[in-house]
């Protein structure tokens, strides 16, 4: 039977995919012509979304992006058959944008059908899992640490270590947490997984609860990816009724189950500790660090707090031995990142790659420039708690390292480029304002800091002793940096002082009597 | 309770879904937003009365529960209209123009961010982040994702919305 694969993912249908999918099958039904529909995971190419592709003994070739009413033409070219249509792009896997690419983490989602175990065991699934059953705890954590894995949350603490803590803690009860609050502008990697790959996920906390003695992984998915939460819940499902979770795995003596939490559109949330005072149905307030969670986390026990892709690594190595996956990248960022190249861009998607590609090289060459064909400006890299780089700092090399040095970070590696309309004052006052809305208000430099904030920079802009405000804002953004609990306060800062140094005009242009409102 | 007519003064509206949804989740306190999660999806918001009920059978106080409710962003005090949108205002779609599109929008709707048109049939959100940053600018409309919204495709939303 043929099979043509139309994606699930949520990007996939806002593009119109369900429409798709029924203008396949009522005009299949119309011709009789048999054929199975997949819904598959996204490829990562979302300008080509809705993205059609029909298996033949060539491999998959593919068509995008196709509307409803692309299907009766696709049809009377007969492309479920190797016929050519306008819309046809050939071998998918031939695609430069893939070509190029090292998917590791990403080498399966767009090609499987997401909550069918068998698809995934027959594409290398469990592997690692497998290989991590038969190991003792300490073994599976050297293999990690032996990986260079850094966590892909954004901060970049060395995963192997953090793992070792919790297992090195001699206590009744751990638990492993997933943070898939994936709340920064810009990314969308951990929703692609949850809903492309999501045993992959299962998989890695799997493991992790393995390596570290843990029997009880909690995935903290936000609220606005209604998509993702219905996926990882089937996919546990499915994976509990094969055997892959729950009491004695595989017929071993490990058990480890998994259960969804929603979260409830609070950004803070995303910050482990708030996420840990979240998932114990409180407010979600940030806690002083020490204790860190690995020692007293959730209900106060030993907790492994990872990102959706940290966890999501951790299947390939073990499956290929930490060394292999150590072999991509450079200096102390080892492994691969999936970028997601995002805003004012031509060819948005996800880009997986070793770390150390410049920036250029991600937006050029993958990303084909600016959407509106205007110079970039500014990119914002690592999600609103990043700095924003101009047009020359493009050369820098994605590198945990290489960003820190410039003050800016490499996070969870969403990039959003501007074009040159952008006013970046208004960027500068948005970071301002948006702390003001998503703080949890528990350290004053945070709380008041971001609403004076956003004060000060409207009396910037109405020209109201410029220099002196400037110097204010200087001031108040040291504070925050200086003084607050957690990255939210501590970080905002980082937009709004790149805003400044790197577009200084932004800030001196002559007031106008709108701005000063 | 010394009130004796119930069958003439019936409990307060969500006090017995709160009972029942509490009930539900084995009474346990870190199940407190999954309880107000099921609340609002079934009754279409949290309604004053259940904060007590709750705060009982969770053996919270008041004061607790009251503090969760109102930190967090999606939990709403009153139903919304029948179709909700939200339209994303964080940095990726600030890119393609997401400040002009709401403005549109709400001049379209003549409603402001967390306000429902006249009849009841929209109520319009701000959202930070939709994770559709390859397709920006992006809503959601009762759930589902909307990718590369300009003010004509939204047009064409809203009649559909309040046809």
């Amino acid at each position: 039977m043929i099979r043509v694969f139309v994606p699930r993912d949520s990007a996939a249908r806002s593009m119109g995919a369900d429409e798709v999918t029924a203008a396949i099958a009522a005009e299949a039904s119309r011709l009789n012509v048999s054929l199975q529909i997949v819904r598959n995971g996204s490829r990562g190419l979302f300008w080509l979304e809705p993205l059609v592709e029909v298996e033949t003994v060539a491999g998959r070739v593919a068509f995008g992006p196709v509307q409803a009413s692309d299907v009766a033409s696709l049809f009377k070219s007969k492309f479920h058959d190797g016929g050519k249509h306008p819309l046809g792009l050939g071998r998918i896997e031939d695609h430069p944008y893939l070509k190029n690419q090292e998917r590791l983490t990403f080498a399966r989602c767009g090609i499987t059908d997401p909550v069918s175990v068998a698809d995934y065991v027959a594409h290398a699934g469990f592997e690692g899992l497998k290989k991590a059953l038969a190991m003792t705890g300490a073994a599976v954590v050297a293999e990690v640490t032996e990986s260079g894995l850094r966590g892909r949350g954004g901060a970049g603490f060395p995963t192997g270590i953090k793992w070792k803590t919790v297992l090195d803690a001699k206590v009744d009860r751990k638990y492993i947490c997933c943070n898939a609050d994936e709340g920064d502008s810009g990314t969308f990697a951990d929703r692609m997984v949850m809903e492309g790959d999501p045993f992959m996920l299962i998989e890695g906390m799997t493991i992790s609860g393995i390596a570290t003695g843990a029997d009880k992984g909690f995935v903290y998915i936000r609220s606005e990816y209604p998509d993702a939460i219905a996926t990882m819940k089937e996919a546990i499902a499915a994976a509990t009724a094969a055997g892959w979770l729950g009491a004695n795995i595989q017929g071993t003596d490990k058990s480890f189950t998994l259960d969804v939490r929603r979260g409830a559109g609070a950004y803070i949330c995303g910050e482990e500790t708030s996420m840990l005072e979240s998932l114990e149905g409180k407010r979600g307030m940030v806690r002083p660090k020490p204790p860190i969670p690995a020692l007293e986390g959730l209900f106060g026990k030993p907790t492994v707090i990872n990102n959706v892709l940290s966890f999501a690594a951790v299947p390939y190595i073990l499956a290929q031995g930490g060394a292999a996956y150590r072999n991509y990248g450079l200096g102390r960022s080892r492994g691969t990142l999936p970028f997601q190249l995002a805003g004012n861009i031509k060819h948005g998607g996800l880009v997986e790659k070793a770390f150390g590609l410049t920036l250029r090289e991600l937006i050029d060459k993958f990303g084909g420039g600016t959407l509106t064909g205007w110079p970039i400006r500014a990119v914002q890299v690592g999600g609103p708690l990043g700095a924003y780089l101009p047009a020359a700092k493009l050369d820098l090399p994605m590198d945990y390292e290489a960003f820190a040095a410039e003050g800016a970070m490499v996070g969870h590696g969403g990039v959003v480029v501007f074009d040159d309309s952008v006013d970046m004052a208004a960027q500068a006052r948005f970071a301002m304002e948006f702390c003001s809305i998503e703080s949890c208000g528990k350290c004053t430099p945070c709380r008041i800091g971001s609403i004076r904030g956003v004060e000060v920079i409207d009396k910037i802009v109405a020209g109201v002793e410029r220099e002196a405000n400037l110097e204010v804002l200087n001031d108040l953004c040291q504070t925050m940096t200086d003084g607050s609990l957690c990255a939210m306060g501590g970080l905002t800062p980082s937009p709004v002082q790149s805003a400044v140094r790197y577009f200084p005009e932004d800030f001196h242009r002559p007031a106008s009597r709108q701005a000063a409102e | 309770m010394t009130e004796k007519h119930t069958l003439i003064s019936p409990l307060p509206e969500g006090a017995e879904a709160a009972r029942a949804i509490a009930g539900r989740h084995g009474n346990r306190p870190e199940a407190l937003l999954e309880i107000f999660h099921d609340l609002q999806d079934e009754l279409g918001s949290v309604p004053e009365a259940a904060l007590p009920i709750l705060a009982k059978a969770l053996n919270l106080s008041r004061a607790e529960v009251h503090g969760v409710v109102t930190f967090y962003h999606d939990f709403r005090r009153a139903p919304a209209g029948r179709h909700v949108v939200k339209v994303c205002q964080a940095e990726s779609c600030q890119a393609l123009g997401s400040r002009a599109l709401a403005a549109a929008i709400q001049k379209n709707l003549k409603v402001k961010f967390g306000e429902t048109t006249a009849d009841g049939a929209i109520t319009l959100e701000a959202v930070y982040c939709l994770g559709n940053c390859a397709l920006s600018p992006a809503i959601m409309v009762d759930g589902r994702l909307v990718g590369r919204v300009d003010a004509a495709r939204f047009e064409k939303i809203a009649a559909e919305l309040t046809a």
